[in-house]
């Protein structure tokens, strides 16, 4: 069982950390929170002929939303069960692009979960396609970052922009990819 | 781009600005009863003159009637904003104001001569009140609405009614300072129709604004 009493305390400090500006403890967060989110969404995913290239989909694109709906997150709230509600909504939205109407029930999905951390490799899903959806300085600051596996500061050097400016880019490619996600609907 | 590139990149993002939504919240329900009031005071004024013995306790009952569902309201808002949060709290709340409104509703009935109960239902002023409160609540609607664009709602038309009816409440609250028609009969009717209005049209606003 995945997001057991033992998890949700280190996830809670994670969290913290996270938001206080600690980028390990946020990556560490994150990497712990993808497996969880991928088994909510394959418990769900077959039923309804979602491959694993939807699941991924599905697991980025909430990723993204628990970053950017991080403000949602109260301190008393378990993040479990938080990231979970959150999975379940994008779901539902990839569901909805596929022209289904369903009900999920969050709380099928909030207690026990086993998971098969899987590799996820390399595959031309809907994110790659939706990089390309940036334009300008987002594109090439977010594309240097998650492509290229490039540093913040490495990639100011390469762009000949600020630090800060690398940063303000960073976030507004990272908005923008999830607004791309969402008028994906349409 | 691989699930681990996308994380590590989100992670460097991590010092970006939270956008909180408690303070939000907070602050828009603030400016909207700023609102609310300069609204009430420009397009109507001083209360008019009223029976003092009957307004005694049935006009500071008003504002408890108002303030438990401005309360319940927000508590709902807050729930609904937020993913994976329980309705628990918020849904007693909001069923403990429309226990105690029912009971002054009651009560009142039974302290009134049946045939003095229409016209402290019809009141002065009924049209009054049903056209001021959604004119007094439409600027806190929008205010609130544009707050809660920083929610993860479950439902965008579910946390739409709350805001319309936290916007309601917040408007009849300012408009009952004004309003010379102080009976609970009154507020059931006209009061009701009022902020049930205003959570249709929150409802679907909501729908439109609120997704994410």
């Amino acid at each position: 069982m995945i997001g057991g009493k033992a998890a949700e305390s280190d996830w809670i400090a994670w969290m913290k950390a996270g938001i206080a500006g600690d980028a390990a403890a946020y990556e560490r967060l994150l990497a712990a929170l993808a497996p969880f989110i991928r088994s909510v969404a394959r418990s769900r995913a077959s039923a309804w002929g979602f491959g694993s290239a939807d699941v991924e989909d599905v697991v980025q694109e909430t990723l993204l939303a628990i970053h950017l709906k991080r403000g949602t997150w109260d301190e008393g709230q378990p993040v479990g069960r938080w990231a979970a509600a959150i999975a379940r909504n994008k779901i539902i939205d990839a569901l909805r692009r596929r022209g289904r109407r369903i009900h999920v029930p969050i709380d099928d999905f909030a207690e026990t979960l086993p998971t098969e951390p899987e590799d996820e490799g390399l595959r031309p899903d809907e994110a790659s396609r939706l990089i390309s959806v940036l334009k300008g300085k987002q594109h090439a600051v977010v594309k240097a970052i998650s492509i290229d596996g490039k540093e913040i500061r490495e990639t100011a050097k390469d762009l000949d922009m600020s630090e800060g400016a690398v940063r303000v880019a960073l976030h507004r490619g990272l908005s923008a990819l999830a607004d791309a996600y969402r008028s994906f609907r349409k | 781009m691989r699930t681990e590139d996308l994380i590590r990149t989100i992670a460097l993002d991590a010092d970006a600005p939270r956008k909180r939504l408690l303070p939000a919240v907070a602050a828009a329900v603030a400016l909207a009863a700023v609102f609310a009031g300069f609204a009430t005071w420009t397009l109507l004024g001083a209360r008019p003159p009223v029976d003092p013995a009957f307004a005694a306790i049935r006009y500071p009952l008003k504002f408890v009637i108002t303030g438990s569902f401005v309360a319940s309201a927000g508590l709902l808002v807050m729930r609904l904003a937020r993913p994976g949060a329980r309705l628990g709290a918020a849904r007693i709340a909001l069923i403990g104001a429309v226990v105690v409104f029912a009971i002054t509703v009651v009560v009142e009935l039974a302290v009134t001569p049946s045939a003095l109960w229409w016209s402290r239902t019809v009141g002065r002023n009924a049209l009054l009140c049903l056209a001021c409160v959604p004119i007094i609540s439409a600027v806190p609607l929008a205010v609130i609405l544009i707050a809660l664009r920083r929610g993860a709602p479950n439902s965008p038309g579910a946390l739409g009614a709350a805001a319309g009816l936290l916007a309601g409440a917040v408007g009849a609250t300012f408009y009952a300072m004004h309003c010379p028609d102080d009976s609970p009969l009154f507020l059931a009717v006209w009061y009701s129709l009022a902020v049930a209005l205003m959570t249709v049209i929150g409802s679907a606003a909501g729908a439109r604004m609120l997704r994410w």
